[in-house]
């Protein structure tokens, strides 16, 4: 019972991944009817955001201390990061310590900034084309992302640890009468779900009961009428692809303490999250959030010995498999409208 | 068409188009005139440097690049001469290979074996190169291997760790410097007995790979020897970037030891996701828990961070070890390049300068010679301390670092400490081991590919 | 000409000159001078360039004619590679049995995957072709590879062994993919001046399966079978009005393509047996969606072009390291030498990838119909043609590919 329950957690876990880079592609695509093969690089770019603000906090001034010596017997250069110069050690490696966190506001700026540039400089260009051209040049537009990155900061993986405070990890299983240790989880990962679960909600409310959100919905629906209404949609469009691109930006910011951010982190979630997007049905917000909980939490049980050991190597391929299944019993995805992408 | 000349780097040619392949058992065939395959005619020879410059090990092919062009200085008479005055042999005069100037191409693997292979063939077919080096991984080194033997070139394997690349694998033109998954886990075995106690119960988490599955045999046996038990050995897809599903098993099994038989990304991955769920926090059977990682590598440490604390493993080499070879190598790149090198940089070096010195001894850059001069050679100085090339399976034969993650690093650098140098007695093995093909493996002909 | 029309006939001329003369053409730089660099003719990239032709032109087949945009192709060519490389393994060294059979067993995997792949249509065939060639992958790479059912040897690739049964190897046969006696790497050298040739028979086989494939492909376009798939790209509703079927036409394309895609896979275990998993993965598929559409998806040459400018990429741009920059503007004064190699070095060597995205980018931006579009455009500028009625097949092919909504 507790393997169970942790595994229905790791799958949440993985699934609050999925769901939140699904929720911006299917976000997008139902809005402007682009599919974005760029969308992983935006997690990607998330996560970097992250790194960025750790490595600023991280600048340091350099003196040299002559007691010691470093690799080549050369007197030992000591980085002092400038915040501690600042603040004093303790606030200042406080300061470093919350990086992450801190990076979350700096990201959601930044990802908008990234998502308006992107949209007004070269998807919108695309709108007319073919889905082909449309996800050849963003997938182009990824690889250039990518390749940037790798530029920068190179192709190893760079640790972000959550704060301190964070660390540790919780016995849930305690609070549920099951034995001490049972069923532990990591502080961070059960902030990540509750934070996607926010962003979720948020993103729906924000759809659901606002003005704009009701414009927005209403040009998914049927965008040239609204446009013959007088509505400058376009614009709109413009800001909720910067939405989705926040989205995904921070899904990666909030995913760096889980897993250390590398540069092609984007492209293992992109076919992954394509896969969520099209078993959820395509331009249905609801249908990508169930798939991308659907998926991880039936990943999670498909890499335990139990499902390894009646059916060898269906933790490689579950994902697929239920793609199929699906996609055949269920042609527009489990939410999906009729006749969308089906040309 | 017909007309037979000694063309560049002496490729081949000769008879007619038709007739050409005819009854040739060889690949790419060498002409007439050159006794062996891309024999240097000119004042120079050309050295093709074959490393991951793209995906996710671009950052180690980086720095086995910088080696290898070090090597080339050093070969040249340039810098400060490095290894060349602490190696044991003194053939190596500083002028070139055989007085002629040492050239490089450098190619991309990508870290897949097509992508390796079509980047060496163009080396070998189009620049030249007489000796192919480089490489992370073992599917890589395999396959390349296997393409010098049949183009009849020397290959001087990187970075490779499974038992295949000189076990059932072994090919007569390939060598490899780096130690192997059996040697990690005798050298292993003793110091995790001493530390952990010898009533463990181990649970494996393997990457679900060729590389994987032998070091997970290797570590398996040399730890059961010892009297641990094996709770699990569980396999993990190599596209898996997530390891909690894994993990969270491990605490409810018995085990209290977990066995990470990862390398790259999947090891900081699975490493960082077992310490979040706090193991090492645990007390299980009543002793602490523990993690080991059975194959290091300096930029795996760097990007685990904090989470390598304590953690045990195991190295070819580390530039911390203080023999004169190792010093001289840790100067020269260090003053060069502002780092120190990492065990595969080092594995490059050497390989580069054993083979340029092997071409030395045997008088000639036929692969046939190179080969017969690297057999069952002994030598010293070039960081590892005294080490065999056995003759059986080309394999080299030194001492194995066993490291930890320091608890309190100094620099970037430091972030492993040496626990223990284990013998090379200790990690020896007879050719016809088992687990490296057994008696049917063999090295076959040598090759010049003419 | 073979039941070609005259434009017809003379690019399929072109495309066997050029074939042919390959290794003239792309060897157009003293092998000593600094440009050699550039030079693509040498065996193995000879040999990759027709290779991917054929597996790009059988792609155009079901993509551009049908529209029908598969993601899962390298997984035919996979196969192919392991039947072909089994076949040497068990039986002979020959290449014809052993392209035969790749070829079939590519056919009958994809007549399965597209029987079942094709009950859906746009994004969602796509990643029905997706998945099942990740599936197929993830199974090579690990799964099918396990020491008690190894078929394809995982991450080493399936590669022939001395103890393998080898049953009609005859004694004086090369130990290597033969075709009749003459080694698949047999080469011959010519040296012209300063220039050299490379000739080599694993090339021609290539090249004489190429042209064969390039000279079916322009049949079944010009068709009524090619008719009819265009006719499932512009409008399947309308298709369906008039009474007719469109699955069997698709399925019958898609196996076509598989079946071009097993004769890549073939040929690239004939002239290298060796196959790696690594060429089932997605990143090779969609490597093919982005040859054919950068060339000219729907074109008859379009889809050589653009296999020969990402496999030209790949081998020559990745091998430009910072030492060959500095060698050729060593004839600079020092600082500005450093500053000019330090602008370009992040696009070459380990950049490469960098190039090629931004490359994408540009062509598809720029360039719709890909490098034919580009082509043409050269053309009519160049001659200032004014015969807009389009007489040139290759430019209705172009022309086309208009918004697929």
């Amino acid at each position: 019972m507790d393997a169970i329950i942790l595994q229905i957690l790791n799958g949440l876990d993985k699934g609050s991944a999925y769901a939140l880079i699904a929720l911006g592609l299917t976000l997008i695509f139902g809005t402007l009817g682009v599919v974005n093969f760029a969308h992983g690089a935006l997690f990607m770019i998330g996560a970097f955001c992250a790194v960025t603000v750790q490595r600023i906090l991280n600048l340091s001034v350099t003196t040299v201390d002559e007691s010691r010596t470093d690799f080549l017997g050369n007197p030992l250069k000591v980085q002092t990061p400038y915040v501690e110069n600042w603040f004093g050690p303790e606030i200042g490696a406080a300061i470093s310590d919350w990086s992450v966190p801190i990076a979350i506001l700096f990201s959601i700026p930044i990802m908008l900034l990234i998502g308006f540039i992107m949209e007004r400089g070269l998807i919108k260009h695309f709108y007319r084309r073919p889905h082909a051209d449309q996800i050849l040049v963003t997938f182009g537009l990824a690889i250039v992302l990518q390749e940037v990155i790798k530029y920068f900061y190179g192709a190893n993986p760079i640790p972000t640890p959550a704060p301190e405070a964070f660390a540790g990890s919780l016995d849930l299983g305690v609070m549920f009468g099951f034995d001490p240790n049972a069923i532990i989880y990591p502080y961070w990962r059960l902030i990540y779900f509750v934070f996607a679960a926010l962003i979720i909600g948020g993103v729906f409310a924000f759809l659901q009961f606002t003005t704009f959100g009701m414009v927005v919905r209403a040009g998914m629906a049927d965008r040239e009428t609204v446009g013959l209404l007088g509505i400058n949609i376009d614009r709109r469009f413009t800001i909720m692809f910067g939405i989705a691109a926040a989205v995904a930006g921070l899904a990666g910011v909030m995913y760096t303490p889980i897993n250390p951010p590398n540069y092609h982190m984007g492209m293992d979630f992109l076919v992954l999250s394509f896969v969520v997007v099209v078993v959820g049905g395509m331009g249905s917000l609801p249908g990508a959030v169930l798939a991308g909980f659907l998926l991880g939490i039936l990943e999670s049980f498909a890499s335990t010995t139990w499902a390894t050991t009646t059916i060898p190597g269906i933790n490689q391929i579950i994902i697929y498999l239920v793609a199929i299944i699906v996609l055949l019993t269920r042609p527009r995805g489990l939410m999906g409208r009729k006749g969308v992408m089906e040309d | 068409m017909s007309k037979s000349t000694l063309t560049r780097r002496g490729l081949l040619k000769t008879s007619a188009v038709a007739g050409a392949g005819v009854a040739l058992p060889t690949i790419f065939t060498a002409s007439s005139a050159a006794a062996y395959m891309n024999e240097p005619t000119g004042s120079s020879v050309t050295l093709g440097f074959n490393v991951p410059q793209t995906g996710p090990y671009a950052d180690e092919g980086a720095d086995e690049l910088l080696a290898q062009k070090l090597a080339v200085e050093h070969l040249n008479g340039e810098g400060d001469g490095g290894c060349l005055s602490t190696f044991t042999s003194k053939a190596l005069q500083g002028n070139g290979i055989l007085g002629k100037k040492v050239e490089f191409v450098t190619g991309d693997t990508q870290t897949k074996s097509d992508a390796a292979r079509a980047s060496a063939k163009s080396m070998i077919e189009k620049d030249g190169a007489i000796m192919i080096n480089g490489g992370s991984s073992s599917g890589v080194a395999v396959a390349v291997q296997g393409l010098c033997q049949e183009a009849g070139i020397i290959f001087m394997a990187g970075l490779t760790h499974a038992n295949d690349t000189t076990g059932k694998d072994r090919k007569a033109n390939g060598f490899r410097h780096f130690f192997n998954a059996y040697m990690s886990g005798a050298a292993l075995a003793p110091v995790l007995a001493k530390e952990m106690g010898e009533d463990r119960r181990a649970y494996h988490l393997t990457a679900d790979y060729n590389w994987g599955w032998t070091q997970e045999e290797s570590i398996v046996a040399s730890t059961e020897a010892l009297g641990w038990e094996t709770v699990n050995t569980v396999k993990t897809p190599l596209a898996s970037t997530d390891f909690s599903s894994y993990i969270t098993p491990v605490l409810n099994s018995g085990a209290d030891v977990l066995v990470l038989n990862h390398y790259g990304g999947n090891m900081v991955n699975s490493l960082t996701n077992a310490i979040q769920f706090g193991l090492l926090d645990k007390q299980v059977n009543g002793k602490d828990f523990k993690i080991v990682v059975p194959l290091y590598s300096e930029l795996m440490a760097q990007g685990a961070g904090e989470n390598i604390k304590g953690v045990l493993g195991s190295m070819n080499y580390n530039w911390q070890l203080e023999n004169e070879g190792s010093k001289a190598f840790v100067k020269s790149f260090g003053e060069k390049y502002g780092k120190p090198p990492s065990n595969s940089a080092q594995t490059c070096y050497a390989q580069v300068l054993l083979y340029a010195d092997a071409c030395e001894r045997a008088g000639t850059f036929n692969p046939c010679g190179v080969a017969e001069a690297l057999e069952g050679f002994e030598f010293d100085g070039l960081g590892n301390g005294k080490t065999l090339y056995r003759a059986e399976d080309h394999q080299c034969f030194k001492d194995v670092l066993v490291v930890r993650g320091a608890q309190n690093p100094s620099s970037q650098y430091d972030t492993l400490e040496i626990v223990e140098i284990t013998p090379v007695d200790q990690v020896m093995y007879p050719p016809n081991h088992p687990m490296f093909g057994g008696d049917e493996a063999t090295l076959g002909e040598c090759n010049a590919g003419a | 000409m073979l039941g070609l029309n005259k434009k017809d006939t003379a690019l399929f001329l072109i495309v066997i000159a050029l074939t042919i003369l390959a290794p003239f053409i792309l060897n157009p730089f003293p092998t000593n001078s600094a440009m050699a660099q550039f030079n693509a003719g040498y065996p193995d990239l000879m040999q990759r360039f027709v290779i991917f032709g054929i597996f790009a032109i059988g792609f155009n087949i079901l993509f551009g004619l049908t529209g029908y945009l598969s993601f899962g192709h390298a997984a035919f060519l996979g196969v192919g590679s392991y039947a072909a490389v089994w076949m040497f393994k068990l039986f002979t060294y020959n290449v014809i049995p052993a392209i035969v059979v790749a070829v079939i067993l590519a056919g009958l995997f994809s007549l399965l995957i597209g029987y079942i792949s094709l009950r859906r249509s746009g994004i969602y065939f796509s990643i029905l072709t997706l998945a099942f060639a990740q599936m197929s992958f993830a199974l090579a790479y690990s799964v099918l590879s396990n020491p008690k059912f190894n078929l394809t040897n995982g991450e080493t690739g399936l590669q022939v062994y001395g103890d393998d049964p080898q049953i009609f190897h005859g004694a004086g046969l090369p130990n290597l993919p033969h075709l009749f006696g003459w080694s698949m790497r047999g080469n011959n050298q010519m040296s012209f001046g300063a220039w050299d040739f490379n000739f080599n028979t694993g090339y021609y086989v290539c090249a004489v399966c190429m042209i064969l494939a390039f000279y079916i492909a322009i049949r079944i376009f010009r068709s009524p079978f090619g008719m009819m798939l265009r006719a499932v790209k512009s409008n399947q509703t309308r298709m369906t009005y008039t009474g007719l079927n469109s699955r069997p036409y698709a399925l019958a394309a898609f196996v076509i393509s598989g079946m071009y895609a097993g004769l890549a896979g073939g040929l690239m275990a004939a002239v290298d047996p060796l196959a790696g998993a690594e060429r089932m993965q997605w990143t090779a598929s969609g490597e093919v969606v982005l040859m054919t559409i950068l060339g000219g998806a729907g074109t008859l040459i379009g889809p050589i072009l653009g296999a020969g400018f990402i496999k030209y990429f790949e081998n020559i741009f990745s091998k430009i390291n910072d030492a060959v920059l500095h060698s050729w503007f060593s004839f600079l004064p020092d600082g500005l030498e450093d500053v000019v190699v330090a602008l370009i070095y992040p696009f070459v060597g380990k950049g490469w990838h960098l190039t090629l995205g931004m490359l994408f980018m540009l062509v598809v931006i720029f360039l719709p119909g890909g490098l034919v579009e580009g082509g043409q455009r050269i053309g009519r500028f160049t001659f200032r043609r004014r015969d807009a009625k389009g007489s040139d097949a290759e430019r209705d092919a172009a022309n086309q590919r208009n918004p697929a909504e």
